[in-house]
């Protein structure tokens, strides 16, 4: 583990630094179908129920337990002074008037952090944070220091009394700016450059002779604007400091318990089995949980401090204003295409605004996540991508928004520059994308940037949904209503996702392996508790995970009561973030079923008195071959693994699994977007969208549309609405649900879905994970529709949030009036 | 701060308590009253999670005083349920997988139950608007939806049974 770093820029150039291998014993190929696999009684509901989900009796009658509702005896509450400057050194802090204010305890600054040397914290991507500051901020709403007191009430009264002085500084918004270096964000760092790193893959000479040979090139700037998770439940913390027993529970709203307990112990000095880092019911995560902000810091060392439990919940312009954002990428594309049409080069230069520290949750390996995978679905001769990464006077930028790994950015400059190409040369995008795709019999498939694709089926997927949107048809109205004069766009984007991270001989973060574990354990009475790495933030986990048990050992889901998000009682695992855990941990639930079911047989042979090798599953027993009516369920077996064991078999019946999946898995999908503009105020109404998923074998079809669903909002979001905007002081302007739109029930379509089923050849159930995949995959859907609507106007590219106020300038620019 | 003292029915049951001017009623459901099923998402209006019924009306509780709310009947999601038998709505959300975190869920509910009350068979349009002022960040509306459409269903025909 590495942090503190001395502040020299990274300079990484690891080029084709990933190179996957076959697992053995992998076939090479798996069929496409889509029929979803149900081999259990709906009593027992393995994978392939829509089974309701478990965990919903307690939230439907408000008996859920996020991090507000826990109340502990004597408890304090914390609130912060912010910095209402981008960049400003300060001067000096007076605390004394919030001192004098009944009720408040403390104002900690960072110069009492510095005392223990906890003014500083590392970040996930081994850079440095603030905690405090202690001469200057570096962002608009930084936490300057913060209040302890009675009541929150009082807390927020007490920030108000805080006095200080700041001398501003010239901020640094435009990272084309921040690449000058005439004003240092981080004056901190040995050498003083905003420039962070530098990253590239791919064969740079290679792509540069295929473009120069290349019949047509298009070439594309777009911008994916920094966007924000917004999960409807805010940040928190209560930390609960024991002096006598020297335990420090922290109760938090975390994706990654497990990690943060590691940091915790690291930077804090405490030892780690004194920290109990608990996540209780969280209200949607999206990745913005999964960082540690200052103040979880602040909120536990007050609590060290001061000895009684303190309370630390954010409010909801602290959360847009200086939490963790998503995207901020400057790209530069250009696709070539040979005299056939083909598409055989992609050459990318990308500007990463990473803000104030690179805090993004990626591997330590990739610092700029996977966005690798930006070759897409399509069967390139080579690809060169490149990324800088500069500081900014902002937050931590590039971190997650339903996606933390960059693919969002990969898919959505891939399909519209696909589409432009297509466009270009006259031909139909979905004819495009079918000439190009890369064919089923070429799985597994190595990318021109080093990865693996496991498996895949691109056209399936495409004529599915071709079919199910009625294409030809659309194409045939959109016709006549440009003939009337009608702004009418159809889009396409057919995706390739990568998710599941990851192997651990390349995934870590802070050093720490990328496996996830299942801790499962049957009860004398058949009934079993299953405890996991993982925590979900909503993705229905306490059902899923039951039905992959289920469906391994015949115990009904119903009968296996699933537990995360405690760590001094669940194994060691990463957390729930990029569409991880059905590949890792769900991998392992798998893994140590399977182990039970060995042991298992054991028991069962001696209770029966035969051979083991004569014994034979089905679904929830042991039997014996050719005498099926010979046989112990799966109870029986409990039981007697307690009351009957054989001598040479240990008593009980549990196992543990840590899941070091040997490969990614790649999901995909084509989704369709249908869209009519308004030509007078510019207006975008998506009037259809279908989209078909391939996430593999499907654990609970239930479950996984509401995932489609949900991911499907979270993609038109930040296509037609959310942006998160500073003003040239770097003041944030959307630092409110008002200002910062969230789609409701009344801009959300009426979301069309299905699905194709290819399976993980190397996922123990043929999973692949699904919860990214529409937010990755709609965007470009959407903003293809638009440019498709306009590009007979002349109209090539709208940046991402296409407002009305865009269209209408488009329009106004192409002539067009009312 | 100046205290006054307040007096509301809560779930069929009056409290009195001395109180704040300034106290948010959301803050004196969750923390006087210790109901939590009332959620905090947002501090301009906008995000519905807080959502409750006052008189048969709904309000956002972050920007209601207690005060205001002095003599009047407020139901929380934890008064929808009836001796132990979830409310139509809450069996929707269930069987329609209506909700996902679950923190959006009480505030979404009350909305719904007030739309329902003032029309008993709303079309698709109709509950979309009428759930316009609640945010779900995780289930893309579309099952919320049907999951009001499966309670009026519901309660339409209890009520023709009834009659």
């Amino acid at each position: 583990m590495t942090y503190h770093d001395p502040g020299k820029p990274k300079q990484i150039d690891d080029r084709n630094e990933y190179h996957s291998e076959k697992p053995e014993g992998v076939s090479s190929q798996v069929e496409t179908t889509e029929e979803i696999r149900v081999t259990t009684p709906p009593e027992i509901s393995g994978m392939g129920h829509r089974m309701k989900r478990k965990e919903d009796p307690r939230f439907l009658q408000g008996k859920g337990n996020y991090i507000d509702d826990i109340k502990l005896p004597g408890m304090l509450y914390m609130d912060i002074v912010r910095s209402p400057y981008a960049h400003a050194k300060i001067l000096n802090i007076d605390a004394s008037a919030a001192l004098e204010l009944d009720g408040v305890l403390a104002v900690i600054t960072g110069k009492d952090l510095e005392a223990h040397n906890l003014h500083w914290m590392p970040t996930f991507q081994s850079d440095t944070q603030m905690v405090l500051p202690t001469d200057k901020v570096i962002y608009y709403a930084q936490e300057v220091c913060a209040v302890i007191a009675t009541s929150r009430y009082i807390a927020a009264d007490a920030v108000e009394l805080v006095q200080v002085e700041y001398e501003p500084l010239e901020p640094v918004i435009d990272p084309f700016e921040a690449l000058e270096d005439r004003v240092i964000v981080r004056e901190d760092k040995e050498v003083k450059t905003n420039r962070t790193w530098h990253w590239e893959t791919g064969d740079k000479d290679a792509t540069d002779k295929v473009f120069r040979e290349a019949a047509h090139v298009v070439k594309q700037y777009m911008y994916l604007p920094r966007i924000h998770v917004a999960s409807i439940e805010t940040c928190g913390m209560v930390a609960n400091y024991n002096s006598s027993t020297g335990k420090m529970q922290l109760y938090m709203t975390s994706q990654a318990p497990h990690a943060v307990r590691t940091v915790f112990a690291l930077v804090s000095g405490l030892p780690e089995q004194k920290i109990q880092v608990i996540s209780p019911d969280i209200g949607g995560g999206f990745g913005g949980k999964v960082p540690v902000y200052p103040g979880y810091v602040v909120c536990a060392v007050a609590s060290l401090l001061i000895g009684k439990p303190v309370k630390w919940i954010e409010d909801r312009s602290e959360n847009l204003q200086a939490d963790s954002f998503a995207r901020d990428y400057h790209i530069n594309a250009e696709l070539a295409a040979d005299a056939d049409g083909k598409i055989v080069g992609l050459r990318v230069d990308t500007l990463a605004d990473n803000g104030c520290t690179d805090g993004q949750a990626s591997s330590s390996k990739f610092p700029a996540g996977l966005y690798s995978i930006c070759t897409g679905a399509y069967d390139l001769k080579a690809a060169h991508v490149s990324v800088d990464s500069v500081y900014t006077t902002k937050p931590t930028g590039g971190v997650a928004y339903r996606c933390s790994f960059r693919v969002t950015e990969a898919v959505h400059m891939i399909e519209r520059m696909t589409d432009i190409l297509a466009h270009d040369l006259g031909i139909d995008p979905a004819e495009y994308r079918l000439k190009n795709f890369i064919r089923p019999d070429q799985f597994p498939y190595r990318s021109p940037t080093g990865w693996e694709y496991d498996s895949g089926n691109y056209e399936a997927a495409l004529k599915k949904a071709m079919d199910m949107i009625g294409y030809d048809d659309l194409r045939g109205e959109q016709a006549e209503k440009r003939e009337r004069g009608e702004l009418m766009g159809i889009g396409i984007s057919s995706f390739v996702e990568v998710v599941g991270a990851g192997p651990s001989k390349d995934f870590d973060i802070l050093g720490i392996k990328m496996f996830d574990s299942a801790e499962i354990r049957i009860h004398p009475t058949g009934k079993a508790l299953a405890r996991f790495g993982t925590k979900s933030q909503g993705q229905g986990h306490e059902t899923t995970y039951a039905q992959i048990i289920a469906e391994e050992l015949g115990l009904p889901a119903a009968d296996i009561e699933i537990e995360e998000g405690d760590t001094d009682t669940a194994p060691y695992g990463l957390g729930t973030y990029a569409s991880r855990s059905t590949p890792t941990a769900g991998a392992a639930a798998v893994m140590a079923a399977r182990k039970i079911k060995a042991k298992a047989k054991k028991i069962a042979a001696h209770l029966l008195e035969v051979n083991e090798d004569d014994l034979e599953w089905d679904v929830n027993k042991w039997q014996v071959k050719g005498s099926p009516e010979q046989a112990k369920t799966i109870q029986d077996i409990a039981f007697a693994a307690y009351t009957n064991h054989p001598d040479d078999v240990e008593a009980g019946l549990e196992a543990t699994d840590y899941y070091n999946p040997p490969n990614l898995t790649f999901p995909f999908g084509s989704y369709i977007a249908v869209v009519d503009i308004d030509k007078g105020t510019g207006v975008v109404k998506v009037r259809r969208f279908v989209a078909i998923d391939d996430c593999g074998n499907i654990i609970n079809p239930l479950v996984v549309e509401g995932q489609i669903h949900g991911g499907l909002t979270q993609g038109l979001a930040p296509a037609l609405y959310e942006e998160i905007v500073y003003d040239e002081n770097g003041t944030c302007l959307t630092g409110t649900l008002a200002d910062y739109l969230l789609p409701t029930a009344v801009e959300s379509p009426k979301w069309e879905t299905g699905h194709t089923i290819t399976p993980s050849p190397h996922h123990p159930i043929g999973a692949k994970g699904v919860g990214e995949s529409p937010t990755v995959g709609a965007p470009p859907a959407i903003a293809n529709a638009v440019v498709d609507a306009m590009w007979h106007l002349g109209v090539r590219h709208i940046d991402i949030p296409i407002t009305p106020e865009k269209v209408w300038k488009a329009l106004r620019e192409a002539g067009v009036q009312d | 701060m100046s205290k006054h003292t307040v007096t509301m029915t809560v779930n069929g049951t009056k409290y009195t308590r001395e109180i704040e001017s300034r106290l948010l009623l959301v803050h004196f459901i969750r923390e006087d009253l210790e109901l939590t099923g009332t959620h905090i998402g947002c501090d301009t209006t906008n995000c519905g999670a807080c959502t409750v019924l006052m008189d048969g009306f709904t309000v956002k509780s972050c920007t209601v005083f207690a005060m205001t709310a002095n003599g009047k009947s407020i139901e929380t999601i934890e008064g929808v349920a009836q001796n132990g038998a979830l409310h139509p709505l809450q069996e929707g959300f269930w069987e329609k997988h209506g909700l996902q975190c679950g923190y959006c869920t009480p505030g979404m509910i009350m909305s719904a139950k007030h739309l329902l009350s003032n029309n008993p068979n709303p079309t698709e349009d109709e509950i979309r608007w009428g759930l316009s002022g609640n945010l779900c960040r995780c289930t893309g509306y579309n099952k919320i939806v049907e999951a009001v459409q499966y309670a009026a269903e519901k309660m339409s025909a209890e009520q023709e049974q009834d009659a």
